[in-house]
């Protein structure tokens, strides 16, 4: 068997303020192969954001280590392109200079500035956003600014990308719809994908291995399932396939019978 | 635009309709732009005048009106606003008369002026926006400096004069420094509450780039701050001209400020208020020539 891509082993992150110290994470370990879709799963407050904080070098281990091919990750870096939640697109950039300035940084002493250019507008139109590329980020709606935050991601060409709930601040149907265009996108380019989420569908629908968190504090991980769906996969006929209702009912379960969501006090 | 962009939303596999889809809102643009008639055009200009331009104008008349009543009486401190015309009319008339020495017009005195303003400010500013950054960026600086610049900046301008001028032993870098120590607080203070104000998600992104220090500074951190260092600029440029006039009253030789002074001296109470309206006027323009450059640096995101 070879070496995982990825790898996370016995990691725990402790946050303290003055006297005071919080246990997030406790023994977190988790193997990630190359072009695997792993999504994280969990109730809010169980340090999943903080578990990908982690795997992108911007919060440090208390302990245990995070490997990307078995080089220990000790700061951030444009091998683990991040998709913040509220996208953070620059406003005072147009949509094509918020992707041009990862170009430029990350190529510039390998690719000429015709190249880049080329790649700019390659990695707009994967998210088909082309069309946008003079306007500012407040001139767009939520949906297209988190399409460009994917945009500049995949223009870094990373190991692993990095989603923290890319699409939690979008309606539905928005949401569908970018859903759709990130399962396109890793069907084509074959990316590692780790994504934060905390909506079963999407979880089931992208996935290749669901990892469900247990509450914090000390939180961990307390399941992974394998979703053994066909892909290409199309959401209207999943609705009614037995396997996807099943690991849908499953991570259900988990969320609510085992772990239920506790208020805290 | 609108519609552009919401057609243009589609799922994926219609993006190759792009051209066509955006062609289709073109036709629409096309009705505005029709010539309007000139009588419409005549109309927009008239309420233009009538809502923006009457009601200064009305106000101005009223106020030059009551001054007139009240200082045309015999014993009146302060000249009417047709003495000062027929007085000082050479003065309002001719900006730009040079007689050699003092005797000069209005324009070579502000010119003068604004030339120690561009110094000092031009230091103000730049010395402002690093001191704002290396405080707003570190809080072993901010705890180090930021009660010294608390205190300092309470002086008034004035009080700097006699200290600066046994430093310089000349009125000329004197009256700059004046400028310069009166408008590099705001700078300062805006600054580095700016810096302090960029959201984490943007130096994650510059992390995750791993932009150097250089480039973070240029690429994030300026325009980042831009809105808040630019309020810090408005008030720096209010503050140096309000400095300017009182140094120059006391350091003497050509510029606004002692021609004032030297109106005084001379008793010529109608050169002094045509000073001071030239004074206003300039000032005005400063602050709106800074809330332009903001408003085209920051592409409209600072309201001015």
């Amino acid at each position: 068997m070879h070496k995982p891509y990825l790898s996370l082993s016995l990691v725990g992150k402790t946050f303290s303020r003055g006297a005071a110290t919080t246990e997030v994470l406790r023994d977190v370990s988790l193997d990630v192969a190359q072009g695997e879709y792993v999504s994280i799963i969990g109730h809010s407050g169980c340090g999943k954001s903080t578990l990908l904080n982690i795997i992108a070098g911007l919060t440090e281990v208390s302990s245990g280590a995070v490997l990307l091919e078995n080089r220990e990750v000790t700061e951030p870096g444009p091998d683990r392109a991040v998709v913040f939640q509220n996208h953070s697109l620059l406003p005072w950039l147009t949509v094509y200079d918020n992707v041009k300035l990862a170009v430029d940084k990350l190529f510039r002493g390998t690719k000429s500035a015709g190249e880049r250019h080329e790649w700019t507008m390659f990695s707009l139109e994967l998210v088909h956003m082309g069309h946008a590329k003079d306007k500012r980020p407040a001139e767009i709606s939520g949906g297209m600014k988190q399409r460009v935050g994917i945009a500049r991601a995949l223009a870094m060409e990373p190991k692993v990308l990095l989603l923290d709930e890319p699409f939690g601040a979008l309606d539905a149907l928005t949401r569908a719809h970018l859903q759709d265009q990130v399962m396109a996108i890793h069907a084509r380019l074959g990316n590692t994908v780790i994504m934060i989420t905390h909506d079963v569908d999407e979880a089931v629908l992208l996935s290749d291995r669901i990892v469900m968190m247990t509450n914090g504090p000390a939180a961990t991980i307390g399941e992974i399932l394998p979703v053994p769906l066909a892909r290409p996969r199309q959401r209207v006929q999943l609705a009614s396939d037995g396997a996807y209702l099943s690991c849908r009912a499953a991570v259900l379960r988990f969320l609510y019978e085992r772990n239920r969501f506790v208020e805290a006090a | 635009m609108r519609t552009a962009t919401s057609l243009a939303e589609r799922p994926g596999m219609q993006a190759d309709t792009g051209p066509a889809v955006a062609a289709a809102p073109a036709t629409i643009v096309a009705f505005p732009s029709a010539r309007p008639p000139i009588g419409a055009k005549l109309k927009s200009l008239l309420g233009f005048v009538a809502e923006r331009l009457l009601p200064p104008a009305i106000v101005l008349l009223a106020v030059g009106v009551i001054w007139q009543l009240v200082c045309s009486e015999p014993g009146a401190s302060l000249p009417p606003p047709s003495q000062i015309l027929n007085d000082s009319w050479e003065l309002i008339a001719n900006p730009f008369y040079d007689r050699g020495g003092l005797d000069m017009g209005l324009f070579w005195h502000i010119l003068a002026s604004l030339k120690r303003v561009a110094i000092g400010y031009a230091f103000a500013a730049v010395v402002g926006v690093a001191l704002g950054t290396l405080v707003g960026q570190s809080r072993l600086a901010m705890r180090g400096l930021d009660p010294l610049f608390q205190v300092l900046r309470t002086v008034p301008p004035l009080a700097w004069l006699p200290l600066s001028l046994a430093a310089f032993r000349d009125g000329q870098p004197s009256a700059v420094f004046v400028i310069f120590i009166t408008s590099v607080w705001p700078i300062i203070i805006n600054t580095a509450v700016g810096i302090r104000n960029i959201p984490q998600d943007y130096r994650n992104v510059a992390r995750v780039l791993r932009l150097n220090p250089l480039e973070h500074f240029t690429r994030i951190m300026i325009p980042a701050a831009s809105p808040y260092i630019f309020s810090g600029l408005r008030i720096g440029i209010g503050l140096s001209w309000l400095a300017i006039v009182a140094a120059e009253m006391l350091i003497g030789g050509v510029g606004i400020g002692f021609f004032i002074w030297d109106a005084w001296n001379s008793s010529l109470i109608g050169d002094i208020i045509v000073a001071l309206v030239y004074v206003g006027i300039v000032g005005f323009c400063l602050d709106r020539l800074v809330a332009l450059a903001a408003h085209v640096i920051t592409h409209g995101t600072t309201s001015s």
